[in-house]
């Protein structure tokens, strides 16, 4: 008899996901999905809402960084109140902004690392799952858990400061900021006692990429040989060609990296990119439109804007990105857990942008927002820590939102992930009669390389052939719920 | 020999995540929970499935389809003390902004109207396999499917409110709410 393969729910990524690997009668593997169960609405309910609700509102999709909507959002709104893309904002907006975004990136990449996938570097994805957790990594290597708390730490510390709070701040509105960053803001940063100071933060950011490269030279096998596919790559990228998280054009190449597209402007998005709907999930497919389904997907975050961009303008990030090139030959790299390498390079990234932008005397200026002629459409695009972030909004002519279209990082890598599981699945349970714990979080670790973000994926919703009764604690119905119908 | 920790469940059902993570900006402290503290079932572990009774159960998110209601079930039957952790778990939050659209409506705009779809899906998928869980008609707070014992407020609630209500229920002890800890944002 055939078999079925439940993983759920899939566990130390950020969000709701499952994992179905059908088996045939001799136990080869003939189908693996990865389903995103979750569903939202967001396009639909914000419609009606005033448009300057947008920043604040549909971070809430995602409290894992919230600052990517709030300022993907943001930029979108700059455009409806004339203020321009990117360049349109005043230097002290435009700073504070990318401030809060590389704080955002730098704590969201060591969380992800130091939190979510060194349980696997270090205790190896066979190892008692009651062990493999940050919980286990503080007992076998407190100072690398400490290190990891501190940054997330740091990076929240700096959202705060800047957008008001840590989770679901307000600090960016339609043109601009709502505040500076004070001189006495600044200086609890930059004469922070160490470790809390970008100084601190960098050394400890490239002694993360050190563990790394270590790792690495110890476990090339695992490392280079875990899941390998050609794939798209795709990112922002500024102008000049350089690594740019918060503003840039669209740039994609393709496994032997020919820029596929070229370097265009992001306010154009939905001619180049579609999505596609498939039936079991509720995230859609996106392509290039151009080279169509089969051949258009694309991997965006950190692995694929290393891809991208011609050079990281850091020096330290820099000096990484020169070795990382090497390794694949100058060619981009496709390597599923090379992700992780390329997410501690931004890491260092953003520490140095960090220690830049806190020396800025910009930063104190006076003028927060700008803005221009009213229009009726904007487009924000961002570099989240996961990847590139569309947010589309059109307004009516009460200031409402007519239209919001909503593109986050992971559901551009719900091919590739799904290509990544169906590689893992295929190696690890062909053949076998047992499945054993170890093979299905061998599964696990080719989707928490992407660090899928399935919180923010969710925002979309579809709907179920099945019927539920719902009852409260006293047994009384609350309702009975109907599947929404294509009938 | 060791003293029994506390054993901790949490689950995110219809939420963002953000409550987790304000669970996790308590920072440095975290390290002294641990000793305090075992985290069993939770986003973080490995752990899927109950395997003993739990002290406390945290629960960030609403109920807006067929799984979280299990889920929450599950949660009640194996933790003593059940809290729901901020906006979306106590009031459905803004998931629940989708209560009064009908559901077709929703799931049209993002499958067959949105900019980078319209056009583009002729067949008109939606999607429908039996593996997705079904959405409930609206999105329900955690207390109206299952009892709940306390309420932390916030989108999200502050660590420390997180914090000091986890060491009082975990000492016994008191709890105070110094003005400042308690937001309804
Ligand atoms: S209450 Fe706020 S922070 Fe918590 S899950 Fe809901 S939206 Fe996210």
């Amino acid at each position: 008899m055939s078999q079925k393969i439940t993983i759920e729910p899939v566990t130390r990524v950020e969000g709701h996901g499952k994992v179905t690997i059908h088996l045939d009668d001799q136990g080869n593997v003939v189908r693996s999905r990865l389903h995103i169960v979750e569903f939202r609405g967001f396009e639909r309910f914000v419609q009606g809402r005033p448009y300057w609700e947008a920043p604040v509102l549909v971070q809430r999709l995602c409290g894992i960084c919230p600052v990517s909507h709030h300022l993907a959002a943001a930029k979108a709104l700059d455009v409806i109140v004339g203020a321009g893309t990117g360049t349109g904002l005043s230097p002290t907006a435009e700073k504070v902004r990318r401030l809060m975004h590389y704080a955002q990136i730098f704590q969201s990449h060591a969380l992800h690392f130091f939190h979510l996938a060194s349980p696997d570097l270090l205790f190896g994805v066979d190892a008692d799952p009651k062990i493999r957790n940050i919980v286990g990594v503080a007992r076998l290597n407190k100072g690398l858990a400490v290190q990891g708390v501190m940054m997330r730490k740091f990076g929240q510390e700096l959202i705060r400061i800047t957008a008001g709070k840590k989770i679901h701040g307000t600090g960016a509105i339609p043109g601009g900021v709502n505040k500076n960053v004070s001189a006495a803001e600044r200086d609890e940063f930059l004469k922070g006692e160490a470790p809390m100071n970008p100084d601190a933060m960098v050394l400890w950011a490239e002694e993360a990429v050190d563990f790394f490269k270590d790792y690495h030279r110890k476990n090339r096998e695992f490392i280079d040989g875990f899941s390998e596919f050609p794939s798209n790559h795709l990112s922002l990228v500024r102008k000049d060609g350089a690594m740019d998280l918060y503003h840039g054009v669209l740039r994609a190449v393709d496994s032997e990296g020919k820029v596929i597209l070229h370097d265009i402007d992001y306010q154009e998005y939905f001619n180049v990119i579609h999505e596609e709907v498939r039936s079991w999930s509720y995230m859609k497919f996106p392509y290039i439109a151009e080279l169509g389904e089969q051949a258009g997907w694309y991997r965006v975050g950190p692995l694929a804007r290393l891809n991208t961009c011609s050079f990281i303008p850091t020096p330290l990030a820099q000096k990484e990105f020169e070795r990382f090139r090497e390794v694949s030959g100058g060619k981009p790299n496709n390597r599923c857990l090379h992700t992780h390498y390329a997410r501690l390079i931004e890491l260092l990234h953003a520490a140095e942008v960090i220690r830049v932008l806190l020396n800025d005397p910009d930063l104190q200026g006076e003028e927060l927002v700008r803005r221009g002629e009213k229009r009726h459409e904007g487009i924000g695009v961002i570099e989240a820590p996961r990847g590139t972030l569309f947010h589309h909004y059109r307004i009516n002519d009460d200031d409402q939102i007519a239209m919001a279209n909503l593109i986050v990082s992971t559901t551009h890598n719900n091919e590739p992930m799904n290509r990544a599981v169906n590689v893992v699945a295929k190696r690890m349970l062909t053949g076998r009669t047992e499945v054993t714990e170890p093979m299905l979080n061998a599964v696990e670790v080719a989707i928490r390389a992407y660090d899928p973000c399935l919180s923010c994926a969710t925002h979309a919703m579809g709907q179920m052939p099945l019927e539920i009764t719902l009852v409260r604690p006293d047994g009384t119905v609350v309702s009975r719920a109907r599947s929404g119908g294509t009938a | 020999m060791e003293k029994k920790k506390t054993v901790v469940a949490t689950a995110s059902l219809a939420g963002c995540f953000g409550c987790h993570m304000s669970i996790l900006d308590i920072d440095e402290r975290i390290l002294s929970l641990i000793d305090l503290v075992e985290f069993h079932r939770s986003p973080i572990t490995d752990i899927k499935h109950f395997t003993e009774y739990c002290d406390i159960g945290i629960i960030e998110g609403s109920c807006c389809n067929s799984e979280n209601v299990q889920v929450l079930r599950e949660f009640r039957r194996h933790c003593r003390v059940l809290v729901s952790l901020g906006e979306c778990a106590i009031m459905g939050g803004v998931p629940a902004m989708r209560n009064g659209i009908p559901v077709r409506e929703c799931i049209e705009e993002a499958y067959l109207n949105g900019p980078s779809v319209k056009g583009h899906n002729p067949e008109m998928v939606l999607p429908n396999d039996p593996e997705l869980p079904m959405l409930l008609d609206r999105v329900y707070p955690c207390h109206e499917i299952v009892k709940v014992d306390h309420f932390l407020p916030g989108c999200p609630p502050r660590a420390d409110l997180i914090y000091d209500t986890l060491a009082a229920l975990i000492t016994g002890g008191e709890l105070h709410l110094p003005y400042e800890t308690v937001k309804y944002d």
